[in-house]
C-alpha cells in the first residue's frame, strides 16, 4: 500500500515536471525572438527616426515617418469602419440567436475569420482598387476593417450573451423602449468586453502586410491622403528587410521594434481595461 | 368608497399552443395587498406579466380577453405607458450594475431620457429610498454602485426604483424568495407601508407571508383562478376543495 502510493506520487510529480518543462520550452524561442528584435531595433529608434522618411540608398539617416503615419491613419479609419458594423452585428447575434439570419451570419463570421488575409486583399483589390483605377489608403483600411470584423462581432456577441436576461427585463419593466435598453443598459454593461475586443482586433491587424499589398501598396514619401497609396509599418518591414542594403535592414529592425511596442501596449491596455472597468454583475 | 384598479374578465394567455392562463376574471381594489398563490407552473407569473405587458416580450406569447387599468383596456394602451403606471419587482434583485444607487432609483427617468432639474431628482431619490426603507442605510453612499449592497438591500433598491415612477400598481413576483429571513421581514414590513399609496400584487409560495401581508388572496390552479377572497377567509374556510388541499399541504 505504502509503496503503491509512493509510486503514484512520483508519477504525478514526473508528469507535473514534464508539463512545466514543456511550457518553459515553448516560451524560450518566443523570448529569444522578442529579445533579438528589441536588441536590433531599439538602437535605431530616436526622434530623427520617427520624424523622417527613409533616406535613399547610400545616404545616412532616414526614418519611418511615412510608415508610422500610414499605419496609424489606416488602422484608425479601419477601426472607425469596423466598430459600428461589428458592434451592431454583435448585438443582433446576441439578441436574436435563434433566427435563420443569425445562423447564417454567424457562419459567415466564422468563415471570414478563417479566410487568409491575402485573399481579403485580393477581394478588396477587385472591389475598390480596380474600379477606382488606383491603389489607395482607403482600400487598405477597408481590407483591414474586414479583418477586424469577425473579432469585434464575436467578442461583442459573447460579452452581451453573458449578461443576465433579468437586466433587460428590469429596464423594459420601467417602460424603457427596446432601442434605449440596448443603448443605455446592455451596451454599457458589456462595455469592457466590447472595448477589449476592439483593442485585440487592432492588435491583430496592425501587423498585417498581405491585405495591404494590393490595396494601400506602399509609398516612400509621407502622404496623408486616403485616396493615394500609403506606406505602413508591416509593408515597410517587408520591403526593407528583403532589400540587399544594411541601412535598410536597420530601418526594418527599428520598424519591427515600434510595431512590437504597439502590440505590447495594446495588449497591456486591454488587460487593464478588462480589470478596471469590468462591471460586477 | 372602494375603487377598482385592475380588473380582468375572461382573460387568457398562451405560450404558443400552451394555454397557461384560462378565463381569469378578477377585480382588484385600490390600496390593497393581493397575494397570488398556487402550485408551481399554474400561471401566476404569466398572469402577473400580462398586467404590465411584459408577457408579450417572450416570442410566441399571446393574450386575449379583457384586462383593465381603471377603465382603460391595458392591451389597447401603449405598453410603455402601461409599464410607467404598473411597476414590477422581480424574484432576484436586479439593480443596474452600471449605475450608482442614486441613478438606479431614477433609472426609469434616466433611461427614458426624461430630464428634470437636479433638485427634483434629489427629491425623488430621497423620497423613494425613504419609502423603500433604505434611505438611512445608503444616504452616505448614494454614488456607489448598487451592486455593492446586500441582497435584501438590493431588493429594496429595486422597490425604490419602481416607486420612483409613482405607479398605480406594483407587481411583485416572489420578491423574497432569494432573500434571507431578516431581509425578508424588512421587505414584508415595507408592504404595509406601501399599501398607503399603492396597490400591491404579490406572487408568493410562502403561506405565512401571504397571511401576514395580504388583504386578499387569489388562488390559481392549472391556469384558472379558483378562488379570490379575503385572506383570513381563505385560510380559515376556503370554499373550493382545491384551495383547501393546497393550504393543508395535500399537494404542492
Ligand atoms: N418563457 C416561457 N416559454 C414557454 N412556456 C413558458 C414560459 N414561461 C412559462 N411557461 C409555461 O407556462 C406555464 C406557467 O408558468 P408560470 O411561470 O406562469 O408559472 P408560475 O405559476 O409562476 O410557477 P412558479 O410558481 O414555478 O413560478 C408553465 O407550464 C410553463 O411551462
Ligand atoms: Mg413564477
Amino acid at each position: 500500500m505504502e509503496a503503491r502510493l509512493k509510486i503514484r506520487n512520483t508519477k504525478s510529480l514526473l508528469f507535473k515536471g514534464l508539463i512545466v518543462f514543456l511550457a518553459f520550452l515553448i516560451t524560450i524561442p518566443l523570448i529569444v525572438v522578442l529579445l533579438y528584435i528589441i536588441k536590433q531595433g531599439v538602437m535605431q529608434v530616436n526622434w530623427h527616426f520617427l520624424t523622417h522618411v527613409p533616406a535613399p540608398v547610400g545616404e545616412p539617416g532616414g526614418g519611418i515617418a511615412n510608415a508610422l503615419v500610414g499605419s496609424i491613419l489606416m488602422v484608425a479609419v479601419a477601426t472607425i469602419i469596423a466598430i459600428p458594423v461589428g458592434i451592431l452585428s454583435g448585438i443582433y447575434l446576441s439578441e436574436n440567436p435563434s433566427t435563420k439570419l443569425a445562423y447564417y451570419s454567424g457562419l459567415c463570421v466564422d468563415i471570414l475569420q478563417g479566410v487568409p488575409s491575402i485573399v481579403i486583399g485580393i477581394v478588396v483589390y477587385l472591389w475598390i482598387v480596380k474600379p477606382a483605377g488606383t491603389f489607395s489608403a482607403i482600400s487598405g483600411s477597408v481590407a483591414l476593417a474586414i479583418m477586424m470584423l469577425p473579432i469585434v462581432i464575436r467578442s461583442t456577441e459573447q460579452t452581451l450573451r453573458l449578461l443576465p436576461p433579468s437586466l433587460k427585463e428590469a429596464a423594459l419593466s420601467l417602460g424603457v423602449p427596446y432601442h434605449r435598453v440596448i443603448i443605455k443598459v446592455i451596451v454599457p454593461c458589456g462595455f469592457s468586453g466590447i472595448l477589449s475586443g476592439i483593442m485585440l482586433s487592432v492588435a491583430r491587424i496592425i501587423g498585417e502586410t498581405a491585405p495591404l499589398l494590393f490595396t494601400a501598396l506602399g509609398n516612400s514619401f509621407l502622404s496623408y491622403s486616403m485616396k493615394k497609396p500609403m506606406e505602413s509599418l508591416p509593408h515597410l518591414i517587408y520591403t526593407y528587410a528583403t532589400s540587399p542594403y544594411d541601412d535598410w535592414h536597420n530601418l526594418a529592425w527599428g520598424a519591427s521594434f515600434i510595431l512590437l511596442m504597439f502590440v505590447l501596449i495594446l495588449n497591456i491596455v486591454t488587460k487593464l481595461i478588462t480589470r478596471k472597468w469590468n462591471i460586477q454583475l | 368608497m372602494e375603487h377598482t384598479v385592475i380588473s380582468s374578465s375572461k382573460f387568457n394567455a398562451w405560450f404558443g399552443d400552451n394555454h397557461v392562463v384560462k378565463d381569469v376574471s378578477i377585480a382588484i381594489e385600490k390600496n390593497q395587498v393581493i397575494a397570488v398563490m398556487g402550485p408551481s407552473g399554474c400561471g401566476k407569473t404569466t398572469f402577473l406579466r400580462c398586467i404590465n405587458r411584459m408577457h408579450e416580450l417572450i416570442p410566441g406569447a399571446t393574450a386575449k380577453g379583457s384586462l383593465k387599468l381603471y377603465d382603460d383596456e391595458i392591451y389597447q394602451m401603449n405598453p410603455i405607458y402601461v409599464r410607467y403606471k404598473i411597476g414590477m419587482v422581480f424574484q432576484r434583485p436586479n439593480p443596474f450594475p452600471n449605475l450608482s444607487i442614486y441613478d438606479n432609483v431614477i433609472a426609469g427617468y434616466k433611461l427614458n431620457g426624461l430630464k428634470m432639474p437636479k433638485a427634483d431628482f434629489d427629491n425623488i431619490v430621497e423620497k423613494s429610498l425613504t419609502s423603500a426603507a433604505l434611505w438611512k442605510e445608503v444616504k452616505d453612499s448614494l454614488h456607489k454602485k448598487g451592486t455593492f449592497l446586500s441582497g435584501g438591500q438590493q431588493q429594496r433598491l429595486c422597490i425604490a426604483r419602481a416607486i420612483a415612477m409613482e405607479p398605480e400598481v406594483i407587481l411583485f413576483d416572489e420578491p423574497t424568495s432569494a432573500l434571507d429571513p431578516i431581509s425578508t421581514s424588512s421587505v414584508e414590513q415595507l408592504f404595509h407601508e406601501l399599501k398607503e399609496n399603492y396597490t400591491l400584487i404579490i406572487v408568493t409560495h410562502n403561506m405565512q407571508q401571504a397571511a401576514r401581508v395580504s388583504d386578499k388572496t387569489a388562488f390559481f390552479y392549472m391556469g384558472e383562478l379558483v378562488e379570490f377572497d379575503d385572506t383570513k377567509q381563505m385560510f380559515t374556510a376556503p370554499s373550493d376543495v382545491r384551495t383547501q388541499n393546497y393550504i393543508t399541504g395535500r399537494f404542492s
